[in-house]
């Protein structure tokens, strides 16, 4: 008997707006507003600009490493953008624009990275987790959270985000098999940029695509232009609705590019081409909108100039405000270990201002009272 | 009061807590529709339904993660993972987010879970289901650590765990499961996380242990008491971490002599943490340095030589009798 075929399948990829300013009005008719258009716009350049001062106060020595996110701001804004303000965003951390969308004001991010652990510290009401630093451990957090979505019967859900190099973590294969077994709520967001610092995507994914991942999970998975912010809203539509309505599980591929190094402590010459990155450039995606509220008629140079002054007061602000934070207390670390502090922490905490540094484990000559003692002075 | 054994009293435990409180779910391999391997959630599935008592695909991993991701939103989620052996293949999500995820949200996220294991040797298991790794949880900043030993203070151990606002080791002590029974009163009793407990008082000699430990801790205790005139103190530590430091100075303080037990590996385990802690509070009362029987640095052997990696009565009657001799 010849063997017969029983599964098949293939990746659809969407671009709206591409990169020579060619817009698909059929996918991209009533999609986004042209209010919240220029709103998305103003976002990115915002972002764009508060990447170039990180930079440079890293470079001061005013910040530690900083990974820029120039280049990716289309695919966390995008996706930030069609999430309810219930719904869990749970980013690694190269997604300030989709934070700062929802609300994070700028200055945690700065103190995370000025090495505050208070920037991690979520003001109430915002429902976005701490930036993830060892890779994809954040994506088995967001199907826990998409879990209790559903546990509790509320139509929220989580959507997670990662690069192409998570991919080969067993936590991301988890979180999907999990996410998909179980019917949980969310969206899986994979930034691929091309590179997981050194190690091209390639290296990570044999497979043509790393969308078709999904597939072997049994769950929806589609590709898309990373840098048109139309692709983006569209995917990440179909599937906050697929996940909200169905529970069901999406897997999303936005292909994309860091502009800069994988961080500051990185230099991206050592292993990409310059022509690579010049290609690349040609496909920004904040050119790429600009270009295109301009031939709406929604956009013009004295906007342009005026946005970049309220990007330059509104980032300096953010840096003053961080910068004005007096360093943490190493106390507070003691405090936020548990509820209540055990004993032995509240005494390490207690004495690490004398001349012990804390390491005071006895005093010579303090008589220990014995239990026997104890009910002697009682009595 | 009913006779119950330790896998009837954390049955009654997980029944009692996801009763009172609809926050508390339960999710591990095979626990669902099987009962868990050593049928601890027994009858669980039937009573509160496939929401709240879940099988999960294998992933211990994944299990600790998706836990910590419904405990940061106050849900209080009881993760079972199968063999303590098998925590190892969560460690990272238990190191890295477990025990962090407080602290680095500044108390925005903290983590009400309990991560439920049966750890220790004695009942003949294959490789890798015998392991004794507190000392690793214990060493891990922004965890507690906690073992019963004996079916009633299991049942209570629980329910502090499971209603405790932060992460919780519950470390199961296999070979006591079936062991023995005992009463269990009716009604839960109040028990706090980071306290040991006083089972013998006595002036010669402090003996803690803990966990399947206690057993024949509590053999030698007779014996040495029965035949050996020696009037034993005897803790059960129960709370590994925070470790009730007081009770263990205050008793030793009185008795100036002490062993220790427990089956994990010598090197930088439990015991050397307790001594550690007797140096700093108790010097001045030792008449002998403080002794500790344990289990050796090796791995855990398989089943046909167990017995002669586990502590016995008679290892720990000879510890005492060596620490009493001491002048």
């Amino acid at each position: 008997m010849p063997a017969r075929t029983v599964y098949t399948a293939s990746i659809e990829s969407v671009s709206i707006l591409d990169e020579h300013g060619r817009f698909d009005a059929q996918l991209g008719a009533d999609l986004i507003p042209n209010d919240d258009l220029v709103k998305l716009y103003e976002q990115m350049a915002i972002s764009r600009r508060f990447d170039e001062i990180a930079f440079k106060l890293q470079r001061s020595g005013r910040m530690g490493t900083y990974p820029e996110n120039r280049g990716q701001e289309a695919t966390s804004l995008g996706a930030a953008y069609v999430l309810n303000k219930d719904d869990w965003l749970v980013t690694c951390y190269r997604e300030n624009t989709g934070l700062f969308w929802r609300g994070l004001p700028m200055e945690y991010i700065l103190l995370h990275w000025m090495g505050d652990e208070r920037g991690n510290k979520i003001p109430d009401g915002l429902c976005i987790t701490p930036l993830a630093i060892p890779i994809g451990t954040q994506m088995l957090h967001a199907a826990g959270l998409a879990w209790a979505a559903k546990y509790r019967e509320e139509k929220r859900i989580a959507c997670t985000f990662f690069g192409d190099g998570a991919t080969s973590e067993g936590d991301f294969h988890e979180a999907m098999n999990f996410a998909a077994n179980l019917d949980l709520p969310i969206v899986f967001f994979c930034q691929n940029n091309g590179w997981a610092i050194s190690v091209p995507t390639n290296k990570q994914c044999s497979a043509p695509t790393l969308a078709q991942r999904g597939i072997a999970y049994g769950m929806d998975c589609i590709q898309c232009d990373g840098n048109d912010i139309f692709a983006v809203v569209r995917v990440m539509k179909e599937a906050s609705q697929r996940a909200r309505e169905t529970n069901r599980p999406t897997f999303i591929e936005a292909l994309t590019y860091r502009l800069g190094d994988h961080t500051t402590a990185d230099d991206a010459r050592r292993y990409r081409d310059e022509a690579e990155l010049q290609m690349w450039m040609q496909r920004d995606p904040i050119i790429r909108l600009g270009n295109y509220l301009k031939e709406l008629k929604l956009w013009d140079r004295s906007k342009e100039d005026a946005l970049q002054e309220r990007a330059k007061a509104e980032v300096a602000d953010a840096v003053k405000r961080a910068e004005e934070i007096a360093d943490t207390p190493i106390e507070e670390y003691f405090d936020a270990m548990y509820a209540d502090i055990p004993e032995e922490l509240r005494r390490q905490r207690d004495t690490l201002r004398t001349s012990s540094l804390g390491q005071e484990g006895f005093a010579q000559g303090v008589e220990t009272p014995t239990k026997q003692g104890i009910e002697e002075t009682v009595n | 009061m009913p006779q119950m054994n330790m896998a009837e009293s954390l049955n009654l435990a997980l029944d009692e807590c996801m009763n009172a409180d609809e926050r508390v779910c339960i999710m591990g391999e095979d626990i669902a529709v099987n009962g868990g391997v050593f049928r601890i959630t027994k009858g669980l599935l039937e009573k509160y339904g496939e929401d709240r008592v879940i099988d999960t695909p294998l992933a211990e991993n994944a299990i600790i993660g998706t836990a910590v991701g419904m405990a940061i939103t106050g849900l209080k989620p009881v993760a079972e993972i199968q063999f303590s052996g098998f925590t190892m293949q969560a460690f990272d999500q238990i190191e890295q987010n477990m025990a962090r995820y407080r602290n680095r949200s500044r108390g925005r996220y903290p983590v009400p879970m309990v991560l439920r294991t049966p750890y220790g040797g004695g009942i003949r298991a294959v490789e890798h289901h015998s392991e004794s790794r507190e000392a690793y949880w214990a060493h891990t900043p922004g965890l507690k650590v906690v073992i019963p030993s004996g079916p009633r203070n299991a049942r209570s151990l629980l329910n502090a765990a499971i209603n405790d606002p932060d992460p919780v080791i519950f470390y199961e002590p296999k070979a006591v499961y079936r062991a023995y029974r005992e009463d269990v009163p009716d009604e839960p009793e109040a028990i706090e996380i980071g306290k040991a407990q006083v089972v013998r008082t006595g002036s010669d000699i402090t003996l803690i242990a803990y966990g399947a430990m206690m057993r024949p801790t509590l053999e030698a205790t007779e014996d040495l008491v029965d035949l050996h005139n020696v009037d034993v103190e005897v803790i059960d530590l129960l709370s590994i971490s925070p470790m009730d430091t007081q009770t263990l100075v205050d008793s030793v303080s009185k008795t100036g002599r002490c062993v220790i037990v427990h089956e994990g590996p010598r090197n930088c385990g439990i015991a050397a943490e307790i001594i550690a802690r007797l140096n700093e509070k108790a010097f001045e009362h030792l008449e002998a340095p403080v002794n500790r029987v344990t289990g050796y640095d090796i791995h855990f052997p398989h089943f046909q030589v167990e017995q002669h990696y586990l502590p016995d009565p008679d290892t720990i009657i000879q510890a005492v009798k060596q620490t009493l001799a001491y002048e």
